[in-house]
């Protein structure tokens, strides 16, 4: 049978070892797994390698778990947003260190992950300081960067509505690397506003097929990063 | 005290470049500007970044949507016809060549077509690139607005780029508050001055020898 189904957040992240990568989908607030986040806060694994677009914003969600001290190495594209206060200030210090990736070759290295492909050349950074020590190779006469694939142990993936077999769909633009990340990690966790019944989704529109993910947590109403920064809310 | 074009008077001078049907990448700031001044007649559709094409304009505060974001982490709205998708689709049709064009701001541009608005390349600062880097190797045009000269009254466009590049030789077009400026196998060429603005004008405040119109 089929077992896809987590009680809560916590039971769903329990395990998540220290020195894990994690991949933790949404785009600045858009498509971020709050609960799921905050739950790994509570459980504590240290020594993490975070991967998502940028750093969090607040003091809540990503950003509260490096402040919280979890996270010794971001991968991202876009590591200092308008309220991204925490990482510059460990950035500042040497207290994290940063990959920084393209935002393209990011999310083509995490889609590379999970079709088996180790490597793929982009002509994205060519010329620039982010090429320099990667291999370059000449296609029909123009020049391309080689990128590695990017994995993952652990993704935290929202989605708007999910079924028992973990088929997803997102929510406009909510739905950004999650879709990536739930094929990259080796444990794909997701927490999805609507549970609904086999067959309720129409197989037409199913956006993450349920091969790509491990365990479904029902959060019916997640909470949302810029309203807690509206609110001045801090986590824990 | 010179005249010149004010930041939407570049934004509609650009947007009357861009043909008709185009699929169109705006940066932040003035670029932003261009979506409210398309030409009578026709119909450009605007991508984002994180994973829509059909972005419409911000929507009131009440009827915001907290899902519906553009690359900037603005809210805004969909137009019919629009459609969501993932990010390695988005950058598909990016670095696939799929948009027609993309209209950037700028710290620097050089004659011979380099570009670099990513990075000081100061000691200490964070670096952030984003999609710039896959906008501009990917996008068909990629055009520039930008004010002709910093703050401090140093040019913008330049012989070379001495802040670290974003991407070399990709920029086809220049609009700046002075003037319309092309990127040729020779170097800068001006296209069209603003109001009130000469040639001597825009030459004495550009870092590189400016060709006159053809």
């Amino acid at each position: 049978m089929i077992k896809k189904k987590y009680a809560s957040v916590a039971s769903a992240v329990a395990d998540i070892p220290d020195g894990a990568t994690v991949m933790i989908g949404g785009f600045g607030a858009s498509g971020s797994p709050i609960e799921l986040i905050h739950a790994l806060i509570d459980q504590g694994a240290k020594d993490l390698t975070v991967i998502n677009n940028n750093t969090g914003n607040g003091e809540v969600g990503l950003a509260a778990l490096i402040g919280n001290g979890q996270v010794k190495k971001m991968i991202c594209s876009f590591p200092k947003s308008s309220q991204s206060r925490v990482f510059p200030k460990l950035y500042e210090k040497g207290l994290i260190e940063l990959e920084l990736v393209p935002q393209g070759t990011l999310a083509e290295r995490i889609r590379a992950a999970g079709a088996g492909i180790p490597a793929f050349y982009t002509p994205t950074t060519v010329g620039t300081v982010l090429a320099e020590g990667k291999e370059l190779r000449a296609f029909d006469g123009r020049d391309y960067v080689m990128e590695p694939w990017l994995k993952a142990d652990y993704a935290l993936v929202k989605s708007e509505v999910a079924d028992p077999f973990g088929n997803l769909t997102y929510n406009k633009t909510a739905r950004n690397f999650n879709p990536l990340m739930c094929m990259a990690a080796t444990t794909t966790i997701v927490q999805t506003r609507n549970l609904v019944a086999a067959g309720d989704i129409d197989p037409e529109t199913v956006v993450t097929p349920g091969i790509f993910v491990n365990r479904i947590v029902h959060v019916p109403k997640p909470v949302h990063e810029d309203i807690l920064i509206a609110n001045g809310r801090s986590y824990p | 005290m010179s005249s010149g074009w004010t930041r939407d008077e570049m934004a509609a001078r650009a947007a009357q470049d861009i043909p008709d049907g185009s699929y169109v990448n705006l940066g932040i700031g003035i670029p932003e500007l261009v979506a409210r001044y398309v030409p009578e007649g026709r119909e450009f559709i605007y991508h984002t970044e994180n994973g829509m094409l059909g972005m419409g304009p911000p929507p009131a505060e009440e009827e915001r949507d907290l899902d519906l974001m553009n690359a900037g982490k603005k809210y805004v709205t969909a137009v019919p016809g629009a459609a969501y998708f993932h990010h390695a689709d988005s950058f598909s049709m990016i670095r696939g060549g799929h948009i027609d064009v993309c209209v950037l701001g700028t710290m620097q541009v050089a004659a011979n077509g380099d570009i670099a608005n990513w990075s000081t390349g100061a000691p200490g600062a964070i670096p952030a690139v984003g999609g710039a880097m896959d906008l501009v190797q990917g996008v068909k045009h990629i055009y520039v607005i930008t004010q002709h000269t910093t703050r401090n009254g140093d040019p913008k466009l330049v012989e070379r780029c001495s802040y670290p590049l974003t991407g070399p030789g990709v920029v086809s077009r220049i609009f700046t508050d002075l003037a319309v400026v092309d990127v040729t196998p020779d170097g800068f060429r001006l296209v069209e001055l603003a109001p009130g603005i000469s040639f001597e004008e825009v030459q004495a405040r550009t870092g590189a020898p400016i060709l006159p119109p053809l």
